[in-house]
Parts: C-alpha cells; sequence; structure tokens
C-alpha cells in the first residue's frame, strides 16, 4: 500500500474513534441507564458501533467494493469476511430488539411502568409473594434466618392468645414499607 | 457506587478497543483469509459479488445459524405478545390511517416488492442478496399494516401465512444443503455449475440459496412487526397494580 500518507492515517484514526465512542456510549447508556427503553436504545447505538468497527477492520485505503466487473481487474478490494459477519449482525439485531421490545411491552403491561428502580420493587414484592414468604428487610422478618420463638407454655392462656394473633404474617403487601 | 463501577468498566473498554485498533495498522487488514477468497472465490463460487459468495458459500453453514437465530427471536417474540393478541380482540379499534396515507401504501407496496425481489434475485451480481431484500420485503408489507391499522389490516397478511413462507424457505434453505451432502458430501456446497459469470442464471445454486434467505428473513421481520403493531395501547389497560406510575421515570 503506497498510498498509505498521513490523510489516509488520520482518516482511518477518526473512523476508528467514532465506531470506539458508539459503542462506548452504548455501554455506558446500557450500564447507566434506570428506563428500560433507553437500554434498548443504548444497545441498539452500542451495536451500530461494533458493526462500525468489524467494518473497519476490513478497511484499505485505496481498495473497492468486493464487485468483480465494475472496475478494471487488479484493484484491490476490501476484505468480504467482515462486511458478511455485519451483514447477518444487522438483521439479527433487528430482531433481537424487536424481541427486547415485546418484552418491554409485556413488562409495561404488568407493571406499568419501566423504571428500573420501581420494578426492582415490584419484583420482589410479587416474588415473596409467589413464594409466600415476607420480604427481606421488613420490620416482621429481618434479614437472615430467626429461630421460632419457643412455644407458650398453655398455663398463661392470654399471652397464648395475643402471640397466636400476632404470629400469621401470611399478608407482605402491608410489609413493604 | 455503581456508576462509577460502570464508568470504570466502559472506560477500561474503551481503553482496550483503542489499544487494538491502534496495533492493527491502518487500512491494512491483518487477516490473510481475505485475500484469499478475494483471488480464489471468482474460480470457485462463479459469483460477481463476492461477499454474497462469501455468505451462502464459503458460509453457508453460518448464515443457516444466523437464520436460525432470527427464528428463535420472532418465536420467542410470539410467545411473549401471544397475549397481547388475543386481548386486541375486544379492544377498540384504531383510528384509520386515511386517504393519503392508504393510497401511498398502495402505490408503494409494488415497488417495494419489485425492488426486494431484484434486489434477492440479483445478490450474487450486485450489492444486495437475501438479508437486504428480505428487509425491503418485510417494509413493503409492514407499510400496509402501517396504513390499515386494526383487525382488518395485517395488510390482508394472516399470520399463518407468513408461518408457512417462512417454514417453506427455511425448509427450501436446508434441502438445498441436504442435496449437495446426498451429491458430493459437503453440506451446503454451491451446486449446478458456475455458469456465465455475471449472468443472471450463474453462479450455481446461490440464487437459490439467496431468495430462500430472503423470503424467510422478509416473512419472520415482517411476522415480528405485525405482532408488534398489533399490540393494544398499554395505557387502558387495568394493570396489576393499582396504581400505574408514570413511564418516564429516568435519570
Amino acid at each position: 500500500m503506497s498510498a498509505l500518507n498521513l490523510d489516509t492515517l488520520s482518516f482511518a484514526a477518526i473512523l476508528y474513534a467514532g465506531a470506539i465512542g458508539l459503542l462506548v456510549i452504548g455501554a455506558v447508556g446500557m450500564v447507566m441507564a434506570n428506563h428500560l427503553f433507553r437500554m434498548v436504545l443504548a444497545l441498539a447505538i452500542a451495536e451500530a458501533g461494533a458493526n462500525l468497527l468489524m467494518v473497519l477492520t476490513g478497511w484499505r485505503g485505496e481498495a473497492v467494493a468486493p464487485i468483480l466487473g465494475v472496475h478494471e481487474a487488479g484493484v484491490p478490494m476490501v476484505d468480504p469476511i467482515p462486511q458478511v459477519l455485519v451483514l447477518t449482525a444487522i438483521v439479527i439485531g433487528v430482531g433481537v430488539q424487536a424481541l427486547a421490545v415485546s418484552v418491554l411491552l409485556k413488562i409495561h403491561r404488568i407493571y406499568g411502568t419501566l423504571d428500573v428502580r420501581e420494578l426492582r420493587r415490584h419484583l420482589e414484592l410479587d416474588i415473596c409473594r409467589d413464594a409466600g414468604i415476607v420480604p427481606d428487610g421488613s420490620r416482621e422478618a429481618p434479614a437472615g434466618e430467626r429461630p421460632l420463638p419457643p412455644p407458650i407454655p398453655p398455663s398463661i392462656p392470654a399471652r397464648a392468645a395475643a402471640a397466636a394473633s400476632d404470629r400469621p404474617l401470611s399478608d407482605p403487601t402491608g410489609a413493604s414499607q | 457506587m455503581r456508576n462509577i463501577a460502570s464508568l470504570l468498566f466502559t472506560a477500561g473498554l474503551a481503553f482496550l478497543l483503542l489499544v487494538i485498533a491502534a496495533q492493527l495498522g491502518f487500512g491494512e487488514p491483518p487477516m490473510r483469509i481475505g485475500g484469499d477468497i478475494l483471488s480464489q472465490a471468482p474460480a470457485e463460487v462463479g459469483a460477481t459479488n463476492i461477499v454474497t459468495a462469501v455468505l451462502l458459500g464459503y458460509r453457508g453453514i453460518d448464515t443457516l445459524g444466523e437464520l436460525s437465530i432470527l427464528f428463535a427471536a420472532a418465536t420467542a417474540t410470539g410467545l411473549v405478545l401471544v397475549r397481547g393478541r388475543k386481548d386486541c380482540e375486544h379492544h377498540a379499534e384504531e383510528p384509520p390511517g386515511g386517504f393519503i396515507l392508504r393510497t401511498g401504501a398502495d402505490l408503494l407496496f409494488p415497488l417495494l416488492l419489485v425492488v426486494g425481489f431484484y434486489i434477492i434475485v440479483h445478490g450474487h451480481l450486485t450489492p444486495g442478496g437475501g438479508f437486504q431484500g428480505g428487509v425491503i420485503l418485510a417494509a413493503a408489507f409492514f407499510v400496509l399494516v402501517l396504513a390499515r391499522p386494526g383487525k382488518d389490516g395485517s395488510g390482508g397478511m394472516s399470520h399463518t401465512a407468513i408461518a408457512v413462507v417462512e417454514g417453506l424457505a427455511g425448509a427450501g434453505f436446508i434441502a438445498l444443503g441436504l442435496w449437495s451432502l446426498w451429491d458430493n458430501g459437503d453440506f451446503l456446497k454451491p451446486m449446478l455449475g458456475h455458469g456465465v459469470m455475471g449472468e443472471l442464471l450463474s453462479a450455481g445454486t446461490l440464487p437459490l440459496l439467496s431468495l430462500a434467505v430472503g423470503l424467510k428473513v422478509g416473512a419472520e421481520l415482517a411476522g415480528l412487526m405485525t405482532q408488534l403493531a398489533e399490540q393494544p395501547a398499554t395505557a387502558q389497560h387495568p394493570h396489576q397494580h393499582p396504581h400505574p406510575h408514570s413511564e418516564d421515570g429516568g435519570s
């Protein structure tokens, strides 16, 4: 590649920096977003960056697209393999995004929100309700195991009745705060 | 704390990628297989478009894997959304698209179909191929769905028809591969000779494979988009939780 001068170099550096920048922006968005739909958008951005990076690895300064019969023979061509990989990755990316959006639709229909923090609270409550346990960290059930209190001797009927009315903790919804 | 950790992680990722990119040697592809394929593909496959030659000739089984990934995504979307379609039956009709939108969609639909099929069947000659043309086909059907929302819409296509086309295309792709396996012992090896390079009927079975890929991708994406478009508006649904929170809770 005798045609590799400084211009090509800096041009390629800009391209690489752009692709990596998109990838990093997408990664930051995915990790730091608190809204699920923004996470999907960040995933799309990161995907675009990854695709660009992959195409760039097959890029050459003076090369043409790998189609025969358009240019005269002997002209260098770009590497076709990254193009093939990216070609399928784009279509698969659309499919994956559609799947993600459909899951978001379902989540929004059930919980009415897409905020991760609220969803986490709802999910914990639901899991605890399904498992039939009291949510962790609530007043009735502090974190960690706790042995059951010893059985109250029936010789003290007043305390036994009080304990019996106090014990059932099967209503986790009231115990959330 | 979590934000600091994630920022550190992404900074490390950026640094790693930049270092790798700096060592790549700009404009000098590090992979030698690309050069080999560029020099050997015209004689071995007979396709003018070397990208398609790699996609369907050298890496045909990878393409099959990618089609199955797409199939898995479409199936999973259908599974996730299957409840919504039932809810949609007794849901309010969406407002009609209007005269201009409908006429524009009707005009655009055949043009998109022609362009899509042209790109699919010329995949071995010009830039394009099954994946690109399939996406254009899906867009053609989706334009119809968008212009005629509601129950009678779906662009006049049913989920059964989409599933049939999709299954037939996938089965055709595998059948071509099995035929090649039966004939000369290699799965998905291009068959039927090379023909004259540059003509429409050349490069052996590559146009057929391209057609199968195109139909499959088009059907999958059209099905995906139709399922998403048929979803009722979520805001009007009764929630499991009595107080739906505002949708925008970010930052």
